[in-house]
């Protein structure tokens, strides 16, 4: 029944007697000790069929020189045993070629003992004896170790270690009682059910083996979607849950004209150094800008138009035909209002887009060249500050953001501006996590848009909250080809309104 | 964002009011600027750093913050700036070979100024934020100050050759010719920044005096001998640039904000600038009071409160804008100081009438807007395939859009002299890894490989995104296009399973083998010989797939075989 043998013999042996150690067992068996621990613990494992008690003993054994000394005797007596006995003796030479490789030890150890001398002889030495007969006491103590009649006094234990004759060992055995289940005959459990069990109906009388409930399960092979984008899955949910339209943002390039002049960001501004900004060297410049726009834009910038002071200085077309990687999406957002703009009748919208943005940046642990940027816009008659915060309110609640304050701020597109800050429980501090404002009538009334017509807008970035949500610190550990897959593998899934 | 550094102590005692890091924070908060850091040196000298919006010129000194946070406390009314203008002004004259390069100057004279070691500090400190910011690093405008009683009036400004320049440079002991000048101050970690700004003209502008002193080699440096000291008493100020406007703000930032160390605080002396080309005059500092009407019932409607005329014109004169009732109903008249050069149009106005009111005060509430939402069609069908991918077990990678010009050729066994022309390519980039958009998402997905060769195989990943073309019928001349590309890394190539997944994906956008769709074989340099194929969709290639060249996957320091799609997935909208 058993695969192994000696399991059975276990525990026959053990039916006969109250208590065995497996040691024990070994030496009576002549059998690898290791064997018969294996035997013990697959019985062991098949149920309370018998007590294991684990113990350890400090075991004193003969290396493989010190079992020869017990077979041949000991280097010093064949040393002894080869010299000739009278006063003739032997040429030291002669000597060593009879004794071999261990005749210099024995010829110390003997001369140690005095049974030997060795007395100058021209250029060589002559050995002789000075005993007729001597007792090989060594021999005859490791004999005694062997069979284990003697025990070592501390001394010549330690001089026989420092001769490698012996050494000790600390041996881990079991001591084996029966069980309450105890039986000589023990059926294997199934490790699961088989088509054949269910087939016979063997599984009603068979016996499983338990389950370990405290591992963990096989790592299912599964394809994942990454951590980011799952964020960004979420936002975009609750922003059509609100109402939004997604815009059309599959433009990396834009114009200087699109993704700053429309913004009535001045042409001097500070975001439009090579510093802050990628322009684009091929294609240089973009090749058209629709003219009459163009020229309400330039009015606006120059000033005198619309209410505005303007910036007071010459507005350049060339300026506006460089092409730029964006660096905001609000310049698409830019593009739809003056859509909306150019209809004849004004139709309310709102309006959303998550996508890439790219910024000349000095590159460290929470800025990278490209991110993605959220951004929503409501156009509409009659609205005011109150409503953008009402939405902001919203829109960040149903990221989990509930504590939220709103700073005065300055941004070339928006006035009034706010700078949206929350509360971090964490950190115990106020992040600011956003920007928002109502478009400026600069940019608006070039557009076509009515006069009456408010649009206010908010932004924020992707990676930001998600850093702050997932506890990630460094922006290149979320973004980028040396993300490590493992912790895509691992991410959650996206719920920003569970904390 | 400019952020100032202010003594405390000194801040408060100019507010007139004490507070603690937290209450001056808040007020910070509500006011629009922000206390971004306390810098503790010992307990009787704490800095603040505050952070200052990029428009409001007059919050970048202690002088500017102070006088302002004490108005809107209501501890001070706003200053009233004033000029006078003496029978025989103070005059620059500006000669026309200033035209071509820095084109104007504005003055202005200050009358006994008392300036104390923290006013000495605050003058610099300003100066150096002005330089910075409005005058964008001394492109548009650079400013001189001087002390009025070194020199002899009348001043020329002029554009001589650098040779006929000469002087000592502040805080040097000998003097240069400017040419030398501009090699000496290219060692000079402070000002070689702007040295190139004119370094190889043909002539550098100068301000002289009558008896040939110079005052300044603007945008460089100004002369030693007029320079400013703590017992100076009458300042002279000039200020060249090449953008006008800009310069009359910065010249009214500087006098108003020194205006308040004067014997009669905030009386400046007109000075003037006369243009030899047309023979012109101008009378400078401009410190002109703008007069604004504003409507009551508009701005309450576009902030979302419900304000009297009389609230709002206390409110508006909180933020330093002087207003009063009338004369119109339901109007109030306000008038914009010199200070306040931020304000281009009424929905500046709105907003300091929102500040003051308090933007945690404003009732919150949801547009009434109505609208049915849409998504972009493109995101749509890309978010149901990133499902589709995960769904087969692939595992979405999420890499730059930007890369080197090496990644799209060399890398990819491409040929360089190809692929220039079909490159979208970035001027002015920082590093090598930004130097084109891609042109296709297979090198990122490699180097996601190449970053995660020790975890279990297979590795199998797809990304979904866009790429950029260059494309004349576009107004940028390029065109997004969005890609799938997805790889299979094991120690065999696989080809079967990213066949599969092909098939898969037509099979998801109902795409019939042979009806719709097929492979024919085809040579790539990126992918194997004999192991490449393109994916006809319709009778149009949009992509191929195949076993990568063993070059290209050393090239990304990958070690085994690997095969690879790359489709465009537009087709399918």
């Amino acid at each position: 029944m058993a695969a192994n043998p000696l399991i059975d013999k276990v525990l026959e042996y053990l039916s006969h007697t109250e208590t065995v150690d497996t040691l024990q067992l070994a030496t009576e068996w002549e059998e690898d000790h290791q064997r018969i621990v294996g035997a013990v613990k697959s019985i062991q494992s098949s149920g309370d069929i018998i007590e294991v008690e684990q113990r350890s003993e400090v075991r004193t054994e003969l290396t493989l020189e010190g079992r020869e000394f017990v077979s041949k005797g000991s280097h010093e007596a064949i040393l002894f045993a080869a010299v000739p006995s009278g006063g003739e003796g032997i040429l030291l030479p002669d000597l060593m070629k009879i004794t071999g490789p261990n005749g210099k030890i024995g010829m110390s150890k003997a001369m140690q003992a005095g049974w030997i001398k060795s007395v100058k002889e021209g250029n060589s030495n002559r050995v002789v004896r000075l005993k007729e007969s001597i007792e090989d006491k060594v021999q005859e103590t490791l004999r005694n170790v062997a069979a284990g009649t003697t025990e070592l006094d501390k001394a010549t234990m330690a001089e026989y270690k420092k001769r490698k004759l012996l050494v000790q060992n600390t041996v881990v055995f079991m001591v084996l009682r029966k069980a309450r289940g105890f039986t000589t005959v023990i059926e294997k459990p199934e490790t699961d059910l088989t088509p054949e069990m269910i087939a016979s109906g063997d599984w009603k009388t068979k016996n499983f083996k338990a389950y370990n409930f405290d591992a963990l399960g096989t790592p299912i092979p599964a394809g994942h979607l990454h951590p980011l984008m799952k964020v960004r899955s979420e936002f975009r949910s609750v922003l059509f849950e609100m109402g939004f339209s997604e815009m059309p943002t599959n433009r990396f390039v834009e114009s200087s004209f699109w993704n700053f002049d429309a913004l009535f960001v001045p042409q001097k501004h500070p975001a439009r150094d090579a510093q802050d900004t990628f322009f684009v060297s091929q294609p240089s410049t973009c090749n058209s800008i629709p003219e009459d726009y163009m020229n309400r834009v330039k009015a606006a910038h120059e000033g005198g138009s619309y209410g505005s002071s303007g910036y007071g200085s010459n507005w350049k077309k060339e300026e506006a035909l460089k092409n730029v990687m964006r660096t905001h999406t609000t310049a698409v957002s830019a593009r739809m209002l003056y859509e909306i703009g150019q209809k004849k009748e004004f139709v309310p919208t709102k309006l959303f887009s998550i996508d890439r943005v790219f910024r000349n940046e000095t590159l460290d642990a929470t800025h990278l060249a490209e991110f993605h940027q959220v951004e929503g816009v409501v156009a509409d008659k009659g609205i005011n500050l109150g409503h953008l915060i009402g939405i902001m309110k919203e829109f960040f609640s149903r990221l989990g953001i509930k504590k939220l304050r709103f700073k005065p701020a300055y941004n070339p597109y928006t006035e009034p501006s706010m700078e949206v800050f929350a509360y971090h429980e964490g950190l115990k501090k106020w992040v600011e996590v956003g920007n928002s404002g109502m478009f400026r009538p600069e940019m608006l009334l070039p557009m076509g848009l009515p006069e009456d017509v408010r649009v206010i807008a908010w932004g924020l970035s992707l990676e930001r909250p998600t850093m702050i949500r997932y506890g990630y610190d460094n922006i290149r550990d979320l973004v980028g080809p040396k993300v490590d897959l493992g912790m895509v593998y691992k991410s959650p899934i996206c719920r920003l309104d569970k904390q | 964002m400019p952020t100032v550094s202010v003594k405390r102590d000194l801040l408060f005692k100019k507010i007139g009011q004490s507070y603690t890091d937290d209450e001056f924070d808040k007020l910070c908060f509500e006011f629009g600027v922000e206390l971004d850091d306390v810098v503790d040196i010992d307990p009787k000298n704490v800095e603040y750093k505050i952070d200052i919006p990029a428009n409001r010129y007059d919050l970048l000194c202690v002088e500017g913050i102070s006088t302002a946070l004490a108005v809107f406390i209501n501890k001070k009314n706003a200053p009233r700036f004033t000029k006078t203008l003496p029978a025989k002004p103070i005059t620059t004259t500006v000669e026309e070979s200033t035209s071509p390069l820095r084109p104007f100057v504005v003055t202005a004279c200050l009358r006994n100024v008392k300036i104390t070691p923290e006013a000495y500090d605050s003058l610099i400190d300003l100066q150096e934020k002005l330089h910075h910011n409005i005058c964008r690093k001394r492109t548009l405008v650079a400013i001189g100050v001087h002390d009025l009683d070194t020199l002899s009036p009348p001043f020329t400004y002029s554009c001589d050759p650098p040779k006929q320049i000469k002087f000592k440079p502040l805080n040097q002991t000998k003097e240069f010719v400017a040419d030398e000048l501009m090699e000496f101050y290219l060692k000079d970690s402070h000002l070689k920044p702007y040295v190139p700004i004119i370094k190889d003209e043909p002539r550098y502008p100068v301000i002289r005096d009558s008896k040939g002193v110079v005052l300044s080699l603007p945008p460089i440096i100004n002369g030693d001998h007029s320079k400013v000291t703590t017992s100076t008493k009458n300042i002279f100020i000039e200020c060249t640039a090449t953008d006008l406007t800009k310069a009359q703000v910065v010249l009214d930032t500087m006098v108003t904000m020194l205006s308040e160390h004067l014997e009669k605080p905030f009386e400046a002396e007109a000075t003037q600038v006369l243009y030899k080309a047309n023979n012109e005059t101008k009378i400078y500092p401009l410190l002109e009071y703008k007069l604004e009407t504003v409507d009551v019932p508009a701005t309450n409607k576009v902030v979302g409160i419900e304000m009297t005329a009389d609230d709002m014109a206390k409110s508006l004169s909180r933020m330093g804008l002087r207003s009063t009732v009338g004369p119109q109903s339901g109007k109030i008249s306000v008038e914009i100081p010199p200070t306040r050069h931020d304000i281009l149009n009424q929905c500046d106005i709105m907003e300091d009438v929102a500040i003051s009111f308090g933007y945690g005060n404003i009732v919150p509430s949801l547009p009434p807007t109505s609208t049915v939402a849409a998504q972009f069609p493109l995101n749509k069908l890309n978010f149901q395939l990133s499902e589709c991918m995960a769904q087969a077990g692939f595992t979405e990678a999420l890499t730059f859009s930007l890369c080197s010009v090496d990644d799209e050729c060399e890398k990819v066994l491409k040929s360089r002299v190809d692929m220039e022309s079909k490159l979208v390519r970035i001027a002015n980039p920082k590093t090598q890894d930004f130097q084109v958009a891609r042109y296709s998402l297979l090198p990122g997905l490699l180097k996601t490989v190449q970053a995660n060769k020790n975890m279990p195989l297979p590795l199998k990943l797809f990304e979904i995104s866009d790429v950029v073309y260059l494309d004349e019928n576009v107004d940028t001349g390029t065109r997004n296009c969005r890609h799938l590309c997805a790889l299979n890394y094991n120690k065999s190539p696989g080809f079967e399973i990213i066949h599969g997944l092909l098939d898969r994906f037509m099979q998801l956008l109902e795409a019939k083998f042979q009806d719709d769709y097929c492979l024919r074989a085809a040579e790539d340099s990126t992918y194997f010989p004999g192991r490449c194929a393109e994916v006809i969709y319709k009778g149009k290639s949009i992509g191929k797939l195949g076993v990568l060249h063993p070059k290209v996957v050393e090239n990304f320091e990958c070690n085994l075989p690997c095969a690879a799609l790359e489709i465009e997935i537009e087709h399918f909208l």
